[in-house]
């Protein structure tokens, strides 16, 4: 069924009884061209531009869990292109650009709501080096500005602006066509589309092994059997490494707990996103009214999908001193999500060390806003067997050959 | 919270102490090809489950000193001097 307001109208008259089903539930055929590990956005996207782009409709999407349920329903849904290095910024706006035109193309509303990134610079250290990184950012063909206190105390007036603030705010920069997305709609959207195209997404159906002709896969064995599969595809954020150790590689991931929480709803306070990088704290008000934050991570292994106290005291801390009005909220919720990060804060898109498995990780802190381009050039490599260009520097062996693209300082978040 | 027994301070909060990665890991020495180094550098097992690895007791007495912890459940199972042996725990990568 197509979503139009007509539709809106006819489901409300009918006392929205009558909705069919968003996606098919599947359950898992002996053999597809295309398997795919992982039913978060990444994955669900990959299959989606397989049946778009390349026709390839024979495709399965395998979920541990339930689809959406990983990292994809735990970030704070931030969009952005703001990276330092040529590569990156060309695939980081790649994904913004699919990100502006998704609602139509998925036919699936993601509610993308391009409000401007805010980030705020406290020092006169911290402003030399945003004004390095909205140069490098406009060097790649990226709107970026340098805005005045003024201007950030217009965009953002609950800041505490007063010269003797804890974090005094003295500039900083935006991009405004960063923003947010609702982050379930972008995994749903792409299930449903890639559903209506004929993907099987088949939940609660876990990876405990590897098929294998000699060296090459040739399927995977699983907790509702066994699946054939022509290629296999790895779209597993944190667990990554768990994967691979089941195919029998290593990674250069170290996976840690990322955690985020968001306050009881208000009214409307804070139309743009802030990202303070000295305190590594990042804020947004969902369209619900509530205060979506940002922590950073629990610098320790971790796939425990919970963040530390220390981490939540820390954030809170930097965040009633970036917003004193906000000490009297109450928190709702407070979660985790466990990221792959690699040595460079760049992501892998390419070939495994085992024929007929590849892999998309690498992204940490920042796999949300990669969902379209993550996607868009997986399917590209399953469908054709070659790196899509996007994707080229992104490769595996980067770490053995040294050439690493090292977005550390605009990952936002210290490694 | 983790409570962590530095080897000689005792027991302390987490927040005293700062995690240096996987421990036991060799150096490669003479000539060593791009792929061993690279491994070397940054090819790392992450295990889901128990993880050996060293700390720091950074804001205490500054010593470092191995850990086996679970990076489930956080639980910590065995704290060891830097030039000691692995412990035995079956499963987990780098124990004997």
């Amino acid at each position: 069924m197509k979503y139009s307001a007509w539709s809106l109208i006819r489901g409300g008259l009918a006392g929205h009884q009558n909705w069919s089903a968003a996606w098919r539930e599947a359950t898992p055929k002996p053999s597809y061209d295309v398997v795919i590990v992982g039913g978060g956005g990444h994955g669900l996207a990959t299959a989606y531009y397989l049946a778009k782009n390349h026709k390839i409709t024979n495709v399965a999407v395998i979920e541990r869990g339930w689809i959406g349920g990983g990292n994809t329903g735990r970030n704070t849904t931030v969009v952005r292109s703001n990276y330092l290095y040529p590569e990156s910024a060309r695939l980081y706006d790649f994904s913004l650009k699919l990100y502006e035109g998704l609602s139509k193309a998925l036919n699936f509303n993601i509610m993308l709501s391009q409000r401007g990134l805010i980030l705020l610079a406290h020092s006169r250290h911290d402003l030399d080096s945003q004004a390095r990184w909205a140069n490098a950012m406009r060097m790649n063909g990226i709107a970026a500005e340098l805005i005045t206190r003024n201007e950030i105390a217009a965009l953002a007036p609950a800041l505490d602006l007063s010269p003797d603030a804890r974090l005094p705010i003295l500039g900083g920069f935006i991009q405004r066509r960063a923003g947010s997305a609702r982050h379930d709609a972008v995994a749903w959207g792409y299930a449903r589309a890639a559903s209506g195209l004929g993907v099987d997404i088949i939940q609660n159906c876990e990876v405990h092994g590897f098929l294998k002709d000699g060296k090459a896969v040739t399927g995977v064995e699983t907790s509702q059997g066994t699946i054939r599969a022509g290629r296999v595809g790895i779209a597993a954020a944190g667990h990554s490494s768990v994967i691979a150790k089941l195919a029998g590689f290593k990674l250069p991931v170290t996976s840690y707990a990322l955690q985020a929480m968001v306050s009881e709803p208000i009214k409307p306070l804070l139309d743009t996103l802030v990202l303070s990088p000295g305190t590594g704290a990042y804020l947004s008000q969902s369209d619900k009214g509530e205060i979506v934050i940002g922590a950073g991570l629990d610098l320790f292994p971790s796939y425990a999908q919970r963040g530390s106290f220390a981490g939540t005291q820390a954030i809170l801390a930097a965040t009633l001193a970036l917003f004193p009005s906000f000490s009297r909220l109450q928190l709702l919720r407070q979660w985790a999500g466990i990221v792959d990060v690699v040595h460079d804060s760049s992501p892998i898109i390419g070939a495994t060390p085992v024929p007929g498995l590849y892999i998309n990780c690498g992204w940490g802190t920042g796999g949300f806003k990669a969902i379209p381009v993550g996607g868009w050039t997986m399917a590209h490599l399953l469908a054709t067997g070659k790196n899509h260009e996007l994707a080229e520097p992104f490769q595996l062996e980067r770490f053995n050959t040294g050439r690493l693209i090292d977005e550390a300082a605009a990952s936002g978040i210290a490694h | 919270m983790m409570l962590i027994k530095c080897p000689w301070c005792g027991n302390r909060d987490e927040n005293e102490f700062d995690c240096g990665g996987t421990t036991h890991i060799a150096r490669p020495t003479g000539a060593v090809s791009d792929d061993a180094w690279g491994d070397y550098l940054f090819f790392r097992e992450n295990p889901q489950g128990v993880h050996l690895e060293r700390w720091r007791h950074s804001f205490g007495c500054g010593q470092w000193f191995n850990l086996a912890r679970d990076t489930v459940t956080h639980a910590v199972l065995v704290v060891y001097g830097m030039t000691e042996q692995p412990p035995v725990i079956p499963g987990a990568p780098g124990s004997i």
